[in-house]
């Protein structure tokens, strides 16, 4: 896909590929058959990290959401896939716009809040990144959704150590994140997002805790960086880079399954 | 000849505060949203009749649109209030993406806009807000000029389906709109009707131009004063009409040059009908402390500065 749009986001794709698969396939309960963008009645997911568009185009591709066959529009003139994801379009599956970081955890908590007043007893879930989460706002999402009892609102955290610059460590610290949403009110939890047993295992984990406590949740995975190619794992230099048509040939190689069934 | 009387000075955030009850009791999916300014808005009434519906997001503006967002995309129809700065320039970035691009039922509510904020000066006064939010793509911007009008404003806003971005003020003003006077979106009102010169205005400087058109007419201009208190989408058939019968129009907004009312009427007036145009705002500069009525002296924005600026015009 980014190969074919010549730009993108491959590397923050690969590092959540597994874990946005296992939410969408073992863990949310959703129906894209009756999905509106208000999804009442279901549990909703919201990318706040919206560079990752590559792969959640994907995934609600295969979901059933549209055909897998719109993937290859990617970035093109006129495409329903806009670089980042929109809902102007009416592109299904898509609740909010985003792309400009750290506004997801706000607009997760803004629909957590409005299940809770409701009484709808579903989930939301918001995808950030670490690097993401240098932004203030996610802070202020968190001490909200703490405030107002978001029990129902579970907070990922692609924990992959890598943002455009450098690693997160050397861009601005990053400082303890587990402490962090910790000392904000949440409960925390930390996965291997590469193990699709333990991801599964974090978000049930979550879901009792979150009913539990009526606190959110945070899960950290432990991901890498453009996980499953050699020649892109770990490195911040796949964060935004589109690799060549021989670069996407020999990574899809390595792959261990490929879906390739796009135009 | 002015036919519009003071029924007593009410602030226009009260306005708000009764309408938003009012909206309230219309609709159970209104809810209010503050940023730790509850009583600066007006939202006490609100909170104590629909305690429910009243959010509190503390001194965290950006999580505020954002919340906004969400819960508009479940539903509902949120109104975030703040004073004007805080709600516009503060978090714009925040409004573009999860309420205009987004396409949200989000209602930005305004306070304590313009210079008539008054002693708190600059950092809180905001002359740009207008500016902002006309620039975001299909943003409605509501600017009702009293007590009535922004009662009657807020009501259409919970109404209408969509951004609305509606300012209102601090100070106490004179109350003239009949009351129950329904507002409608889009919307430009004949006030008085003139033919030498159009007087634009929109919000605390609606009164000012009447004051004006009054004093002006003692001296034997005819002057027409329409209250555009929609300043986004304009009410392009009235403006026009208007000035193609006075030839002239001058444009009077608690406001900077760039971005305004002002330049809103000019871009309409050169398409469709090209007029020698005066301009009373705050041209380029920041606010700063002293009483409301001080400063709009100060920044010319008051009857007397809007009669000099027709009189400047018709030499």
């Amino acid at each position: 896909m980014v190969t074919q749009a010549k730009s993108g986001h491959p590397g923050g794709s690969l590092s959540t590929a597994d874990i946005l698969s296992a939410l969408y396939f073992g863990v949310m309960d959703h129906n894209p058959a009756t999905w509106t963008r208000d999804d009442r009645g279901q549990d909703q997911f919201i990318l706040s990290a919206g560079h990752l568009a590559p792969v959640y185009y994907s995934v609600l591709a295969r979901a059933g959401y549209f055909p897998v066959s719109e993937l290859g529009t990617l970035r093109k003139m006129g495409s329903l896939l806009q670089g980042h994801p929109s809902v102007r379009k009416g592109l299904k599956g898509v609740t909010q716009a985003s792309g400009s970081l750290g506004q997801g955890v706000s607009v997760a908590a803004g629909l957590a809040l409005a299940k809770k007043m409701d009484g709808d007893p579903h989930c939301v879930y918001v995808l950030c990144g670490d690097g993401e989460s240098e932004e203030g706002q996610i802070w202020e999402g968190a001490e909200f959704a703490t405030h107002h009892g978001l029990g129902n609102l579970i907070g990922i955290t692609d924990w992959n150590g890598q943002q455009i610059d450098g690693s997160v460590e050397s861009v601005c610290g990053g400082g303890d994140l587990e402490g962090k949403w910790r000392s904000f009110g949440w409960n925390v939890l930390t996965a291997d997002g590469h193990d699709i047993d333990a991801i599964l295992d974090a978000f049930a984990k979550a879901k009792a805790l979150g009913q539990q406590t009526s606190r959110p949740t945070m899960i950290l995975f432990k991901t890498e960086m453009g996980h499953g190619v050699d020649f892109m794992a770990g490195t911040h230099k796949w964060h935004g880079k589109a690799p060549s048509e021989e670069q996407c040939a020999a990574a899809l190689a390595q792959l261990e399954e490929t879906l390739g069934d796009y135009e | 000849m002015n036919k519009y009387t003071d029924t007593g000075k009410k602030d226009t955030r009260s306005g708000f505060g009764v309408g938003l009850v009012e909206a309230g009791r219309a609709d159970s999916r209104v809810l209010a949203l503050t940023a730790d300014l509850k009583g600066s808005l007006k939202m006490d009434a609100f909170a104590a009749e629909f305690p429910e519906r009243f959010i509190e997001c503390g001194i965290a503006e950006a999580n505020m649109v954002g919340a906004a967002a969400g819960l508009a995309i479940a539903g509902k129809i949120p109104f975030i209030g703040s004073f004007a700065e805080f709600v516009t320039g503060r978090v714009y970035d925040q409004l573009r993406q999860e309420v205009a691009y987004g396409m949200t039922n989000v209602k930005i509510a305004s306070s304590h806009a313009g210079i008539t904020l008054g002693e708190d000066g600059a950092t809180h006064q905001t002359m740009e807000d207008i500016a902002l939010m006309r620039a975001l793509p299909g943003m409605v911007v509501l600017v009702p000029c009293d007590f009535n009008q922004t009662v009657a404003a807020t009501i259409a806003a919970a109404k209408y389906d969509g951004p609305v971005y509606l300012r209102f003020g601090r100070p106490s003003v004179p109350n003239f709109t009949p009351e129950g006077e329904p507002f409608e979106i889009g919307k430009a009102y004949v006030l008085n009707e003139g033919s030498d010169v159009t007087i634009f205005a929109c919000g605390h400087t609606v009164w000012e131009s009447l004051l004006a058109a009054e004093a002006l007419a003692s001296e034997g201009v005819s002057a027409e004063v329409i209250n555009v208190a929609t300043v986004k989408p304009l009410d392009v058939k009235t403006i026009v009409a208007s000035v193609r019968k006075t030839g002239k129009a001058v444009v009077a907004e608690e406001h900077n040059m760039a971005g305004g009312l002002g330049e809103a009427v000019s871009g309409v007036l050169a398409a469709e009908c090209p007029a020698r145009i005066g301009f009373v705002n705050g041209a380029d500069r920041f606010g700063g402390s002293g009483t409301p009525a001080e400063l709009m002296k100060a920044y010319g924005l008051d009857a007397e500065g809007i009669a000099a600026a027709v009189r400047k015009l018709l030499k």
